[in-house]
């Protein structure tokens, strides 16, 4: 009378749906809800656990309800001292928690309601976060490089296999196999069957004896053999059976390096450095998004420039002057040794207050221009500073004049405007002449 | 036959057939439930949520409240906030229950007693899902509004589709029929008909009659359905869908598609205390009949009692976690109380239920489970022994005054009040407010006019003119409402 299923195995996301709607229809509220995320967070776990907020009234879906006025009757139980005619002062807050039933579904063994908080809180996965604040952004010159890393493995039809689930079973080409057996099997007996037959044909042209040779002619008994033996070779045998084959086939994807530069020096104070920092991250996070693999390598420097780990990149603090130019001259060395431009994506991202001196914003432009930029996919200058300096420093008035579109620079002076200044970078534009 | 069915808390599927064999015979056989066949499916507690977010249905179309309500349940699980359900039952032929990966065996056999046999027979004998569900089409009805309403979104786009379904689900609840409608009456009917008056008039003929002036009465019958709105009409959603001046026709399938839905759902929200209280009742029943014969251990036992008594709690009001009445409470003890006052009635309940006092318990709460809803159960059958044991009891709370006052206990001048209040709050007018179509000017301006009689003064709470420009949107055209107060 019962019919037992097990539903395990099915699919499990058929909410997905559902869900990508909902943040279709709130994406305002969402993204507006991520920009918040991203200024109050610490940088490192942006990504995870992106809970985003909305308040429950912008997504209330209101239907006609009692108002709690009028009157009210209400029958409570777990009475211990009230009598008739008693009265009780009315309870503050707690109007209208009797709402009778939210008829749905059968149930039972939920426990107590959730709606503790005003806000609709929840949680948005790494590819959706990244899909709401990435929006309308488009990295310029996104080329595929030459295959770089093989990930990502996709099934590709594959010729056939003798074993496979039975909803890919070729069956023309079963078909095909199996008349393929029973000729190969079969053309030997048939062979000497002919050779028989002739033979009986040349021995014996005389019909009337033929009718009865009874068994004793051993002609005639091989006859028989191979005849039964033809007929007991199978239509369809389990070795005919073909399946089409689906094998995993690398595909090829594009890698990319992200090359960080920063002034250390004492002028980049804390602040600064957290504004850099938050440069990195975004752009990182987009860089992510786009390929397969992202490498990381850090530069700082002060006058002089060496590779470090992203740990000491933000918080280690040196002294000395400030030279554009070592580090320049590094990352071109790097770049040279391992990640020869024909396989890598590399981009160049710097972060300084600006501050340099002498000949060294004139002889950074030139390597730059010269050197470094006819390598990279982009370069971009940011100049964290505060808002008082209205012309900009004696790095960016050199760096202004470089006029290649994909060197691009800009002003950060708040965590607010980080945001914006990498929009504005990252805008799609007309693709240009660009290096190859 | 006798013997452990099965031991430990491992479930398999031979143990799950094992017990619901066992169960099966005892409530079908012995005590004469009338089930649906039973599919019961396990699922992981993904695919519970999702079934909680299509409120229960296995299939439903697609609307991002429902990923909405996905979420929310997903958080509120996440947090721990609230557990799962141990199943899910819907109220379709076959019988369709989920049940949980992670229950322990007692669990799902509990869960098998509850959903497969309880709400089975409920859903199979209660008049009210009887009159207003049809348990063997749901399932497909729900493949078809899926499909049809991606057909719609892939013809007509997204949005369009959204918009809609965003106004339908606002007049949801009002969306429903609580009487059934007079058949329309066929060609042939209405032939015969006029047939007969013809033939009664040429019966009556008397010529005398002819000297009097035309009162033209007769004509007015006649064309009383020529679309002018005669009576009012509470389904607000039917009104829409076949009167509306300017949907399309894949906006009418929409509209007729939520509002069935709407239907489906309605005698649940009607019968919710008996429905649980029922299946309640026999899982309790059934298990301890089983537990009687020893062909479940202790450990077995007390895993459901600990899991029966959670379920059947009620607090307080002034206690923590207080969330009013539980209705798997009340009803539990409603049931059970029945069955007590069948088999050993007090002379109280003889002066109080003479009609049932002594009779057959199973007879009795078999009508009392086909012929009743919440309201009409309660007002019915809840005895004064319950109200005792509930230490129920009756505030007034009206908005005039500074303070709310007690009207009745659990006292023999009170039981009568207390029993009437407490069917009251299970009636539809005590839930949803009453707003009905009253008149549509067809001729002019084409706007509708809604009535709001207020229930014993109260009025509308805010959202309610958004829901008003939601009908506004499905209408097409103005729509009024007015508020009146109740007349008796």
């Amino acid at each position: 009378m019962s019919t037992f299923i097990d539903r395990r195995q099915n699919d499990r996301r058929k909410h997905l749906d559902n869900r990508e709607r909902f943040l279709r229809r709130y994406r305002r509220h969402i993204r507006r809800a991520v920009t918040d995320l991203i200024d109050e967070r610490p940088i490192t776990d942006v990504i995870d656990q992106a809970d985003v907020s909305i308040a429950r009234r912008d997504i209330a879906e209101p239907t006609w309800r009692h108002a709690n006025d009028g009157v009210r009757d209400l029958v409570l139980p777990g009475n211990r001292e009230f009598m008739p005619g008693d009265r009780l002062a009315r309870p503050a807050g707690r109007s209208g928690s009797d709402d009778g039933d939210e008829a749905g579904g059968e149930g039972h063994g939920s426990g107590g309601d959730g709606r503790a908080n005003d806000d609709f809180t929840f949680t948005l996965t790494g590819d959706e976060f990244l899909s709401i604040f990435f929006d309308d952004l488009e990295l310029p010159d996104l080329l595929r490089n030459e295959a770089g890393d093989l990930v990502e493995p996709r099934l590709e039809r594959a010729g056939f296999a003798s074993d496979g689930p039975q909803t890919s079973l070729a069956v023309l080409r079963t078909m095909r196999q199996a008349l393929a057996r029973r000729i190969a099997l079969g053309a030997p007996l048939r062979r000497r069957l002919a050779e028989l037959a002739e033979r009986a044909d040349a021995d014996e042209p005389a019909p009337d004896e033929a009718d009865e040779p009874s068994g004793s002619d051993p002609h005639e008994q091989e006859r028989r053999a191979l005849e039964r033996r033809l007929r007991a070779l199978p239509w369809l045998d389990e070795v005919d059976l073909r399946y089409r084959r689906l094998s995993a086939v690398p595909r090829p994807t594009s890698r990319a390096v992200m090359i960080c530069l920063m002034d250390v020096s004492a002028s980049m104070d804390r602040r600064r450095k957290d504004l850099a920092k938050r440069f990195y991250t975004l752009l990182h996070l987009f860089l992510s998004r786009r390929y397969e693999r992202v490498e990381l390598v850090f530069i700082r420097h002060t006058d002089q420039a060496e590779e470090c780990d992203e740990q000491r990149f933000f918080h280690d603090r040196r002294t000395g002057g400030t030279t554009v130019l070592p580090a320049l001259q590094l990352a071109s060395t790097l770049i040279e040794k391992r990640y020869p431009a024909d396989s890598w994506n590399v981009y160049l991202a710097q972060a300084s207050d600006g501050d340099a001196f002498g000949s060294d914003p004139e002889f950074s432009r030139h390597w730059l221009v010269e050197s470094l930029l006819p390598r990279l996919r982009y370069a971009a200058y940011i100049e964290v500073g505060g808002p008082e300096r209205h012309r900009g420093s004696a790095l960016a008035r050199a760096y202004a004049r470089i006029d290649v579109a994909h060197f691009q620079m800009a002003r950060v002076a708040r965590p607010r405007d980080i945001y914006p200044v990498f929009r504005r970078l990252f805008e799609r534009r007309e693709r240009q002449g660009a290096p190859s | 036959m006798s013997g452990l069915i099965a031991s430990g808390s491992e479930w398999s599927f031979a143990s799950l057939q094992a017990f619901d064999r066992e169960i099966g015979q005892l409530a079908v056989d012995e005590y004469g439930l009338d089930c649906y066949p039973n599919q019961i499916e396990i699922i992981a507690s993904e695919q519970m949520l999702d079934a909680y977010a299509s409120t229960g249905l296995p299939v439903s179309y697609r609307h991002w409240s429902f990923g909405k309500s996905f979420i929310a349940h997903e958080q509120a699980y996440r947090r721990g906030a609230s557990g799962l359900a141990y199943e899910i039952v819907i109220n379709s032929d076959p019988c369709i229950a989920y049940l949980m990966e992670q229950n322990t065996l007692p669990m799902q056999a509990l869960v098998i007693a509850h959903a497969c046999y309880g709400h089975n027979s409920f859903f199979k004998g209660n008049y009210l899902f009887r009159q207003w569900t049809d348990a063997a089409a749901i399932v497909d009805y729900t493949i078809f509004a899926r499909d049809y309403v991606s057909r719609c979104e892939e013809r007509h786009g997204t949005d369009a589709v959204e918009t809609l379904l965003d106004a339908c689900h606002a007049l949801k609840d009002h969306g429903v029929s609580r009487y059934r409608r007079a058949r329309a009456p066929s060609e042939a009917d209405r032939r015969r008909r006029d047939r007969e008056r013809a033939e009664h008039r040429r019966l009556r003929h008397d010529d005398i009659w002819r000297t009097l002036p035309d009162s033209r009465d007769e004509d007015r019958v006649a064309d009383a359905d020529d679309g002018t709105l005669t009576e009012p009409e509470e389904n607000l959603l039917y009104f829409i869908e076949k009167r509306s001046p300017t949907l399309c026709t894949w906006e009418r399938e929409l509209v007729r598609i939520v509002r069935r839905h709407a239907q489906y759902f309605y005698p649940q929200g009607q019968t919710q205390v008996m429905n649980e209280g029922w299946a309640t009742f026999w899982h309790y029943t059934l298990l301890n009949r089983l537990y009687d014969e020893g062909r479940v251990d202790d450990g077995f036992m007390l895993e459901v009692l600990a899991s029966h008594t959670n379920v059947i709690a009620q607090r307080g009001f002034d206690e923590a976690g207080f969330g009013g009445i539980n209705p798997y409470a009340l009803g539990f003890a409603m049931f059970t109380d029945i069955k007590r006052i069948c088999e050993a009635p007090t002379a109280e309940d003889r002066a109080w239920f003479p009609d049932i006092a002594g009779g057959d318990w199973r007879a009795t709460i078999d009508v009392a489970m086909r012929q009743y809803k919440d309201e009409s159960f309660i007002g019915q059958f809840l005895s004064p022994k319950l109200i005792r044991d509930f230490a129920l009891f009756s505030l007034r709370d009206d908005s005039d005054e500074d303070t709310v006052e007690v009207t009745a206990i659990h006292n023999d001048d009170g039981y009568r009040q207390v029993r009437r209040r407490l069917a009251q709050q299970y009636d539809r007018g005590a839930q949803l407010p009453d707003i009905e179509v009253t008149g549509y000017d067809q001729a002019g301006d084409r706007s509708l006019t809604l009535r709001h009689r207020r229930h014993r003064g109260r009025s509308l709470a805010p959202g309610a003119d958004e829901v008003l420009r939601h009908a506004g949107r499905l209408w097409g055209h103005g729509v009024k409402m007015q508020s009146v107060e109740e007349t008796d």
